[in-house]
């Protein structure tokens, strides 16, 4: 074996078996050993993980980097180490950036740009031109530089016979659709969940029917054209359920839901903080919990952050004019570790955070395509690309504004305390992340 | 009477105690008639002249010495008014008094001889706030303060020209005038 | 008792609170009888008016009412068209604070705007005069104010007698565009407070989404409602915030929420009708009605003033009796 350059020691690693305390020697880029003790040789550098999980680094399948066109919110760079910071050796950059990642020469960009940060960034493409809407965008050009999951984010596809024309097309490419399901018309101009805060309130609301009738419609269009669709960010109970009788049916459908949907409600939104503001927005108690529970039995598959920066002049405007969204990479995995660990074992909180989106994105394997990336979402074992991700269930993650690697402060987090925090993070064998500090 | 009233009226509020009585009720009724016949000597009669009470406590004796007045000269009416200074105090924001009742004011002050009725005159802030008060309402010929207790204490250069009684009191007592005479007493909390 | 620093909201007050309003109000509108209506209670305060939406009546009053406290006063009619949306409300604000100024009376056509620019502000009390469809406190506050003033005039007794024991068990029905009117919000928790009745008729698409906490009955029979009502509280169809296309047209709307003069004869004689105006004859209210007697919508006006002359003594006062802070965000 290799001389190990970095040992991962006393942690317990998470793998499908459980959790096993085992030692973790990496040399280079690949993990060479996992066993109960492992010497480190000297000048080999020593991780301790006493008490924490060992798991694969966090994969997020829904990321705004802002790069190019609103850097003054997020570079490529500030987000990648935000997201080391939370846990995440990838992360997926999506199109709604100016311009949109709607050609081969902005998606070059981007990805470039990626290289060398401190989490590997992949990119989605954007389904439509400009993610108008209104005529496909080079879906086969950006495949071939390695894009896999196409999105319109920040919008959804309005017209159901280009979505279906899409599907058909994507089909045929081995790639997967995403999709933002919102009805623009039903949406109209909405500011906050429509119920009874915003009646309260007197701000325009977002009717759970604007999602749940793209969910319906697209599950409809993905049994008639046989085409793998992706859910982002499922907010509403009503959603949950469509996607689990899709499910239910075998439909090749997949859906993710991001932490402040499993955690945060519409009555935030009562001293009128735009901070609190996002797309889809905060919802109702029943509607958290049915978002659990789809985590919990499988028709949720993934836990995707939705981060979305926001410079603070952005957001210190009337609520209905600021822009939504909000940070999300370096609270997810405490977030999610809180709400679900009562309900499932580590091997699963990390096979939503880690393994399944790295499925969905396929990001397991490396691609030629994709210079310089690794494969993501474990398993940790002899062999595979040190991913990994080491996280302290016994420390607290206080999160604290001045705290935060992003360029953005639009946290609704400030002020809170979480049980459990990421400790280390290793990228491709190295550590990015040692002691929940960046080290570049 | 400006501490007095801070202390004693919405929205802060104690509770007066008293401890020793000064002038008994008669001794207020002879007073105010002593009183009655000064304004009456020292204005030539009762032409012109229009009494405003204080609220709160200038109000009643504003309206009995009205009343001494018109059986003294008998006269059948004399113009009586009352006025609340909340709105014109030197202490807005500090410690803020609200208005107790209405001001009312019948007749265009202007040319008036202008009797101003209080019950007890202290640091003279209230006064000030009335003379302040009063000029909104016309340009008096003459303004004249009746007062039944004068108890000492002014900051501010201001006299009464018709005192019922002087009475020396140390800066933390309260004086309180009523249907039951003049008392001296203190300040507790409700 | 606690002060509170800010009006964003009848519920920042409660019935005590309110109860003072009213107490105060009176003697301003003493003050307002006057030949020279002014006192020096606010001399030496600055206060600003940011009207981010047109509202000339309004502005007007509280101007006024600064005025005749003798407060100066600094008026920025900011026209959204003029002025980059948004963006320059926090730096607007912080410049006015700058300057040293004591109140903040602020009208906009956002919902929660007061409540962002209390946050920005360290010394300044923030009036809410209207947010969106949010509320209009002071609106709401001299509506229960004239509707008192009635009340009294017909016991021939003074307002201040009756407190705010005549509110209790009184039976106010609103009618019209609720769901986008801040007007309608403020009375609901105004009269709600005090202790009256509120029903509430509407068509169904201009009632809010949800009436969950709403303390409020909803007639479905606006004919038989009017008959027990002690108070008609007529809304406007807020067509500038988008509630035109929510009914099929004005004419059918008029037909069955309007208060014509066929529906105005099952009033009973007590009802006294109120809009915080511009009224729209013959839309919500026909013409013959608006003046009768009952329509007491010039009353409103004029205590407008007088019940925005106490809100601003007893805010910059620091003595308005509120039930709790801006609320502390999570």
């Amino acid at each position: 074996m290799p001389e190990p350059t970095v040992v991962i020691r006393g942690g317990s690693v998470v793998g499908p078996g459980g959790l096993i305390r085992n030692d973790v020697a990496i040399a280079g880029s690949q993990i060479v050993a996992v066993a109960e003790s492992i010497e480190a040789p000297r000048g080999a550098q020593v991780l301790d993980a006493a008490g924490c999980l060992v798991g694969p680094g966090l994969v997020d399948l829904h990321t705004h980097l802002r790069q190019p066109g609103r850097e003054e919110a997020e570079t490529i760079e500030s987000g990648a180490r935000a997201a080391a910071l939370g846990g995440y050796t990838a992360i997926v950059a999506m199109p709604n950036t100016e311009p949109a990642i709607d050609s081969a020469g902005v998606a070059a960009e981007v990805l470039a740009l990626g290289v060398g940060c401190t989490a590997e960034v992949a990119v989605a493409g954007a389904i439509t031109v400009g993610r108008a809407g209104r005529a496909l965008a080079p879906l086969a050009e950006l495949a071939a530089l390695g894009v896999t999951l196409f999105t319109d984010d920040g919008a959804g596809v309005q017209d159901g016979a280009l979505m279906r024309r899409a599907l058909d097309y994507a089909k045929g490419l081995g790639v997967t659709l995403a999709q933002h399901c919102e009805d623009n018309c039903l949406a109209a101009g909405g500011a906050m969940h429509e119920g009874s805060w915003s009646s309260r309130l007197g701000l325009p609301g977002i009717p759970a029917a604007a999602e749940e009738a793209m969910v319906a419609r697209d599950i409809s269009l993905s049994r008639l054209t046989g085409a793998p669709v992706h859910f982002l960010h499922l907010s509403t109970a009503g959603s949950v359920d469509l996607v689990r009788r899709a499910k239910g049916e075998g439909l090749p459908v997949t859906a993710e839901a991001a932490p402040h949907h499993m955690l945060l409600t519409h009555a935030l939104v009562a001293g009128y903080d735009p901070v609190f503001k996002v797309n889809p927005p905060l919802r109702t108690d029943e509607d958290v919990a049915a978002v659990v529970d789809g985590l919990c039995d499988g028709t949720i598959d993934a836990v995707a952050t939705d981060h979305a920066p926001h410079a603070p002049e952005a957001k210190d405007r009337p609520f209905d004019e600021a822009p939504p969204g909000m940070l999300g990479l370096q609270t997810a995995l405490p977030i999610a570790w809180e709400v679900l660990s009562p309900h499932m074992g580590p091997a699963r909180v990390f096979a939503l955070l880690s393994a399944q989106p790295a499925v969905i994105a396929k990001l397991t394997a490396t691609d030629p395509r994709r210079a310089g990336h690794s494969a993501q979402g474990g398993p940790v074992e002899a062999g595979a690309t040190a991913n990994l991700c080491v996280f302290d269930p016994g420390a607290t993650t206080v999160v604290d504004r001045a705290g935060l690697a992003s360029r953005s402060r639009n946290t609704p987090y400030a002020g809170r305390t979480f049980a459990g925090a990421v400790r280390h993070t290793v990228l491709r064998g190295e550590a990015v992340v040692i002691d929940a500090t960046a080290q570049r | 009477m400006a501490e007095r009233e801070r202390s004693h009226t919405r929205p802060l509020g104690g509770v007066f105690v008293a401890h020793s009585q000064v002038l008994t009720s008669a001794d207020v009724l002879r007073a105010l008639t002593r009183m009655a016949h000064e304004v009456v000597e020292r204005n030539g009669g009762v032409e012109d002249i229009v009494l405003v009470g204080l609220q709160t406590g200038g109000v009643p004796l504003a309206s009995k010495m009205a009343e001494i007045l018109r059986q003294i000269e008998a006269v059948d009416r004399l113009d009586v008014g009352s006025l609340d200074v909340a709105f014109y105090r030197d202490d807005i924001g500090l410690r803020p008094v609200l208005p107790e009742a209405v001001t009312d004011i019948p007749v265009d002050l202007a040319g008036k001889v202008v009797i101003l009725v209080d019950d007890v005159l202290f640091t003279g802030r209230t006064i000030r706030a009335a003379l302040n008060a009063l000029n909104d309402f016309g340009r008096a010929r003459s303004i004249q303060l009746a007062v039944m207790v004068d108890r000492g204490h002014r900051e501010l250069p201001i006299r009464p020209d018709f005192v019922g009684k002087n009475l020396p009191t140390r800066r933390e007592e309260m004086v309180d005038v009523g249907e039951d005479g003049v008392w001296i007493g203190s300040l507790e909390d409700k | 008792m606690t002060g509170t620093q800010h009006l964003l909201s009848v519920a920042d007050l409660g019935p005590d609170g309110i109860s003072e309003v009213l107490h105060v109000a009176e003697a301003f509108a003493e003050v307002e009888r006057r030949s020279m209506p002014k006192v020096p209670t606010l001399r030496g305060k600055v206060v600003a008016t940011l009207f981010f939406e047109e509202s000339t009546r309004t502005r007007l009053s509280f101007e006024t009412a600064a005025k005749r406290l003798s407060a100066d006063v600094l008026s920025l009619a900011v026209a959204s068209s003029s002025v980059k949306k948004g963006e320059s409300l926090r730096d607007t604000v912080e410049t006015v604070e700058a300057m040293g100024i004591d109140a903040i009376i602020i009208r906009h056509s956002s919902a929660g705007a007061p409540h962002q620019v209390a946050r920005w502000v360290d010394r300044a009390h923030v009036i809410n005069a209207g947010d969106g469809w949010h509320e209009h406190p002071t609106q709401a506050l001299l509506d229960c104010f004239t509707v008192r003033q009635v009340l009294a005039e017909r016991k021939g007794a003074a307002p201040d007698e009756l407190g705010i024991a005549c509110f209790e068990d009184l039976r106010v029905l609103i009618v019209g565009d609720v769901r986008h009117s801040r007007v309608a919000r403020s009375e609901v928790l105004a009269y709600t407070a005090l202790g009256a009745h509120v029903t509430l008729a509407a068509p169904g698409s201009l009632l809010p989404p949800s009436l969950e906490g709403w303390p409020v009955e909803v007639a479905t029979d606006l004919d038989a409602a009017l008959g027990d009502a002690d108070v008609v509280s007529l809304l406007r169809l807020q067509a500038e915030r988008g509630s035109g296309s929510f009914v099929p047209s004005l004419r059918e709307y008029t037909a069955g929420w309007g208060l014509t003069a066929r529906r105005a004869e099952r009033l009973a004689d007590r009802a006294i009708v109120t809009h915080p105006g511009p009224m729209v004859r013959g839309v919500e209210i026909a013409s013959d009605v608006a003046d009768l007697p009952r329509t007491v919508v010039t009353q409103q006006v004029a205590n407008g003033i007088a019940v925005r002359m106490a809100i601003l003594f007893l805010l910059l006062g620091g003595e308005l009796q509120g039930v709790s802070e801006v609320p502390a965000v999570a």
